[in-house]
C-alpha cells in the first residue's frame, strides 16, 4: 500500500496563546488516525525555538534549518490508496482550521522501530 | 484514394478520437508516456495503411485496435524491463485485475456518461495537486492531443521548458498517485470548478493574448470551445458546464469584428454587429435559457447571460445595461472578484453616468489587487474622457500602455493617446 507523510505547519508567532481547545482537537485527531489503523507513525515536535541546525560547512546554529514564516510542528505517515484518499485524510487535520496548513508527500521508503 | 484525402481523414480522426483513444490506452499501459506513444503510432499506422486499404468504416475502432495491440506489446516489454514509474491508479481497477489486461474488454464499454474514459483523463489533467500551468499543458497535450511543440508555442514557452513541465507533471501524477478517475459526488463541485477554470483560462489566453503581436490566438480559442463542447456532451446535467460553453460561444461570436484588418482591436461600441455569428449566438442563448432557472445560477451561467445580452443588442447604446448591471450584482455574490466589479462599473457608466462609474473604479483601484491590470487605467481613461477631463485621461492611458503586454492592445491605447494629442493641437 502506498504511504504518505503529512507535515504540519503553523505560522511563527509564539507570543499568541493557542485558542482554547486547540490541543484537544489535535489529541482527538491523533486518536482518529490511530483508530483508522492506516497510520504507521506519528510525531509531535517540541517548539522550533528548541531546534539546532548543522550547516553544510559543519557549523552549528540555533533555530530551524530554513528561515521561514512557518515552522513544522510534527508529522505522521499513513497508508492510502491514492492521492485523493490521502488528501481526504490530511484535510481533516485541525491545524488547517487554526491558521496553519499541511504538506502531503509520497513516501519513497523507510522504517520505524519502537523505542527502547 | 489520394494522399490528401487520407491525411484529411487521419486529421479528422485525430480531432475526434484522440482523447478517447488515449484514455482507453492508458488503462492498458498505466503509464502516460507509453500510452501517448502507442496512440501516436496508431495514427502513423493509419496514415501508412489507409491509403492502400481505404479509410475504414469506423476509423475509431480501427485506431483502437491498432493502439491496443501496441499497448499490449509495450506492457509486455515494460514488464521485462521493469517500469521506472509506479503504475497509474485508475478507477474501477477491480474490474480489470492485474494480469488480465490482455483479455479485458478494451475501450470502456460502460455507457454511464459520468464514467466516460475521457472524463477521467480531464479530471486527472486538471487535478488541483498540479500547478495551473501544468494543468493547462496536460489538458492540451493529453485531452486535445496537441503535439508538445505546439503546446509550447500555444503557451509561449520554449520546447525544452514545455517538455520539462510535462515530464515533471507526469512524474508527479505517477509518484504521488494522482488517480485517473471522476471525483465522487461530494468532491465534484470543487473539482469541476477546477476543470472549467482550466478551459476558461485557455479561452482567455486565446481571446486576449497576454503578450505577443496578435490580440487573438484562434488556436487556443478553438481548443477551449472544443473542450467545453466535450464537457457538455459528457456532463449534460451540470448547469455550469452549459454556462461555460454558452459564455465561450457568446463571446467568440464576435471574433470576426474584434480586430480591424490591420489587427488593431476594435472596441465593443464600434464593432460591426451584423457580422457577429448568429448560429453561435443562438446556441449560447438556448444554453443560458436552460441554465438560468432553478437555484442560484453559477458564475459561468451569469457571465454567459451578460455576454449574451451584449451579443443580442442592436447597438452599444441600446444594450440592456440595467439588466447587465443586475446580472453583475448577482455575479458578485457568487464570485466576488475585483475584475467583476470593474466590468460592472463599465455597465454602470451607461445607466448612472461616467461620474458614478468613476467612483466605483477608484474604489476598485484602492483595493490594490488590480494594480498591474491594464484594463483598470484603460477604463478610467475612458470615463475621464467622457467627463471632459482629458489631461487625466491621457495620464491613465499612459499607465495602461505601461502595463499592457499585448502589442495589438498597445497599438489601440497609443492611437487613443495620439487622437487626443491631435484634437488638442487642432
Amino acid at each position: 500500500m502506498p504511504q504518505y507523510a503529512v507535515f504540519l505547519y503553523a505560522p511563527v508567532d509564539d507570543d499568541t496563546e493557542p485558542e482554547p481547545g486547540a490541543h484537544e482537537a489535535h489529541d482527538r485527531h491523533a486518536d482518529e488516525l490511530r483508530d483508522a489503523g492506516a497510520t504507521l507513525a506519528m510525531f509531535a515536535l517540541e517548539p522550533y525555538t528548541t531546534a539546532t541546525s548543522i550547516r553544510s560547512d559543519g557549523s552549528v546554529t540555533d533555530g530551524p534549518f530554513i528561515e521561514a514564516k512557518e515552522v513544522v510542528l510534527g508529522f505522521y505517515v499513513f497508508e492510502a490508496n491514492d492521492l485523493d484518499a490521502a488528501l481526504a485524510v490530511a484535510r481533516r487535520n485541525p491545524i488547517i482550521r487554526q491558521g496553519g496548513g499541511v504538506e502531503v508527500r509520497p513516501v519513497a521508503g523507510g522504517e520505524v522501530r519502537s523505542s527502547s | 484514394m489520394t494522399r490528401a484525402e487520407v491525411q484529411a481523414a487521419v486529421a479528422d480522426a485525430h480531432r475526434r478520437e484522440w482523447a478517447a483513444l488515449l484514455a482507453a490506452t492508458v488503462r492498458t499501459t498505466r503509464n502516460l508516456d507509453t500510452a501517448e506513444e502507442c496512440v501516436q503510432e496508431a495514427f502513423a499506422a493509419a496514415l501508412a495503411t489507409w491509403g492502400r486499404t481505404g479509410v475504414p468504416a469506423q476509423p475509431g475502432a480501427w485506431l483502437t485496435t491498432a493502439a491496443r495491440r501496441r499497448a499490449i506489446d509495450a506492457v509486455r516489454r515494460d514488464a521485462a524491463l521493469r517500469p521506472k514509474l509506479p503504475l497509474l491508479v485508475i478507477a474501477d481497477e477491480a474490474a480489470t485485475p492485474e494480469g488480465t489486461d490482455d483479455t479485458s474488454p478494451f475501450g470502456g464499454q460502460e455507457d454511464d456518461v459520468l464514467h466516460d474514459e475521457r472524463l477521467r483523463l480531464i479530471f486527472m489533467s486538471c487535478h488541483p495537486a498540479l500547478a495551473s500551468e501544468a494543468q493547462l499543458a496536460l489538458t492540451l497535450r493529453l485531452v486535445c492531443g496537441v503535439p508538445t511543440t505546439d503546446v509550447a508555442r500555444a503557451l509561449l514557452v520554449t520546447d525544452a521548458t514545455m517538455s520539462a513541465r510535462l515530464t515533471r507533471a507526469k512524474h508527479k501524477i505517477a509518484v504521488a498517485r494522482i488517480p485517473v478517475r471522476v471525483p465522487s459526488a461530494a468532491e465534484l463541485p470543487d473539482r469541476l470548478a477546477a476543470v472549467l477554470g482550466v478551459v476558461h483560462l485557455l479561452f482567455s489566453l486565446g481571446y486576449a493574448a497576454p503578450s505577443g503581436d496578435a490580440l487573438q490566438r484562434v488556436d487556443l480559442v478553438d481548443e477551449a470551445v472544443r473542450l467545453a463542447r466535450l464537457l457538455r456532451e459528457l456532463m449534460p446535467d451540470e448547469r455550469e458546464v452549459g454556462g461555460l460553453l454558452a459564455l465561450l460561444l457568446a463571446t467568440d461570436a464576435r471574433r470576426a469584428t474584434r480586430v480591424d484588418p490591420d489587427g488593431v482591436p476594435v472596441s465593443l461600441d464600434r464593432q460591426d454587429r451584423s457580422r457577429w455569428d448568429r448560429t453561435m449566438r443562438r446556441e449560447a442563448h438556448e444554453l443560458i435559457v436552460a441554465g438560468l432557472p432553478g437555484a442560484r445560477p453559477g458564475r459561468y451561467v451569469l457571465q454567459a447571460a451578460i455576454a449574451s445580452l451584449h451579443a443580442a443588442a442592436p447597438t452599444y447604446a441600446d444594450t440592456d445595461w440595467g439588466q447587465i448591471v443586475r446580472l453583475y450584482d448577482e455575479l458578485l455574490v457568487v464570485w466576488p472578484s475585483p475584475v467583476v466589479r470593474l466590468n460592472r462599473a463599465v455597465a454602470l457608466s451607461m445607466t448612472e453616468g461616467p461620474a458614478v462609474a468613476l467612483g466605483e473604479v477608484d474604489a476598485v483601484a484602492s483595493d490594490g489587487r488590480l494594480a498591474a491590470y491594464h484594463y483598470l487605467p484603460a477604463v478610467r481613461a475612458d470615463l475621464l474622457r467622457r467627463l471632459g477631463r482629458t489631461g487625466e485621461a491621457d495620464d491613465a492611458d499612459r499607465l495602461a500602455l505601461l502595463l499592457a503586454g499585448n502589442e495589438a492592445e498597445r497599438a489601440l491605447l497609443s492611437a487613443r493617446l495620439g487622437a487626443t494629442a491631435k484634437t488638442s493641437t487642432a
